[in-house]
């Protein structure tokens, strides 16, 4: 049996305890998975700044996906699929936004930080249940902007050092988290 | 990679691994095709009690485009709700979307073919069988639940291309309404008839597409 073909047979094996609820299968067949995917979204042309939320939406539909993995099939066109699809959902929607967004570093920076109020706000009334969902389903970078900056209430040049990110890039996402959150949590998305 | 990004990638995997239940695999394609029709099946039985049955068959034997318009309907419903499910789970060819499209061009021929028979004579006028309008209202009806099934049952795997197998999902829907049709409309479309069916499949194709990619996108 080949390399690949033995190491197919591996994960395969690996999803089926996982799919069974054996949970240090899945850490490890999910840990396999990684470079896999980062590789299928290098291929697919993702920005390689945008290739660890690539990656992170790959773990999320694996998650999502379990069910549909027949352990009498091979894995990896099963993940290929997965990854591919993320890798073009990616640049879609970076497509899009570029499309729509203008880039303001000094605009960004200079926002004034009324934002963290209404994450503040909304945990008061009650919804933090609903927050903390909402907040789980947003895209990994988004959630660690909200995160760091929303819920632990750091600096922007803490949060930048913490994540090795830019203050823009951080804000930027703290923004986009906030519009999806204010449309989820039924405020309004206008920031 | 950087630090926090191996870092945030194990959270996930840890809160990922933490959430994890015991799932059953799906059942094949197939199956899950077999189970949908079986729906289609049991609503037949239903309107066959109302049908005048008889009638109907001997209109089917006088007519083999209607036979083959049938055939064509039901044989569109049976491979559309096979291919979105095989469009559902991740790593199967896209080429499975192109299942039902001969089924369908003979549903569409025979259809026109019977429609062209029928056509009047100059001067005359050919007396529709069933008015349209209902005609419209008992597809879409009819195609209602049979996609809200067919998409409940697409909602437990994870289509990757949700547009696509939402459209199929309609094509099933409407294409097995319209075989239902038969059992209250035995007779050839007329050009009205056509056009009334046309656009109702249309309609619950769009529908799906647009509904269900919303549903299946989650």
């Amino acid at each position: 049996m080949s390399q690949a073909a033995e190491a197919d047979r591996r994960l395969a094996d690996l999803m089926k305890r996982a799919q069974a609820g054996d949970r240090a299968a899945y850490q490890a067949v999910l840990r396999a998975c990684v470079p896999l995917a980062a590789a299928a979204a290098r291929r697919a042309g993702v920005p390689p700044s945008a290739v660890d939320d690539v990656v992170q939406d790959v773990l999320l539909t694996i998650h999502r996906a379990l069910p549909t993995y027949d352990p009498a099939r091979p894995f990896m066109p099963w993940l290929r699929a997965i990854a591919a699809r993320r890798a073009i959902d990616s640049l879609r929607s970076q497509g899009r936004r570029g499309a729509r967004e203008v880039h303001d570093e000094a605009a960004y920076l200079n926002h004034p930080e009324e934002d963290v109020d209404f994450i503040e706000q909304a945990a008061r009334q009650g919804d933090a249940a609903r927050l903390r969902e909402a907040i789980a389903t947003l895209p990994p970078r988004q959630r660690e902007a909200v995160e760091i900056l929303g819920l632990r209430e750091q600096t922007l040049e803490q949060a930048a050092e913490a994540t090795g990110h830019s203050k823009v890039a951080l804000k930027v996402n703290f923004f986009r988290a906030i519009r999806s959150l204010r449309s989820r949590l039924g405020g309004n998305a206008d920031v | 990679m950087r630090m926090s990004d191996s870092t945030a990638q194990e959270g996930l995997i840890g809160r990922l691994a933490e959430n994890l239940r015991p799932v059953t695999p799906l059942p094949a394609p197939w199956k899950r095709t077999v189970f949908w029709f079986a729906a289609v099946v049991v609503l037949a039985a239903l309107l066959a009690t109302q049908a005048d049955l008889p009638a109907l068959l001997v209109r089917l034997r006088a007519a083999p485009d209607m036979w083959l318009s049938q055939a064509g309907a039901l044989l569109t419903a049976f491979l559309a709700a096979w291919a979105a499910f095989q469009t559902s789970v991740p790593g199967r060819s896209t080429w499975w979307a192109a299942l039902p499209l001969p089924a369908f061009l003979l549903w569409v021929g025979a259809s026109t073919a019977g429609c062209l028979r029928l056509s009047p004579l100059p001067g005359t006028e050919h007396e529709p069988a069933m008015h349209p309008v209902v005609c419209l209202e008992f597809l879409v009806i009819v195609s209602a639940p049979l996609a809200g099934l067919l998409t409940w049952r697409l909602m437990r795997a994870c289509p990757l291309r949700p547009g696509l197998t939402a459209l199929l999902a309609g094509l099933a829907s409407s294409g097995a309404a319209a075989s239902l049709l038969a059992f209250l409309h035995p007779f050839d479309a007329t050009a009205d008839d056509l056009l009334v069916h046309f656009v109702a499949v249309l309609g619950v194709v769009g529908l799906c597409r647009v509904f269900g990619k919303r549903v299946l996108d989650q």
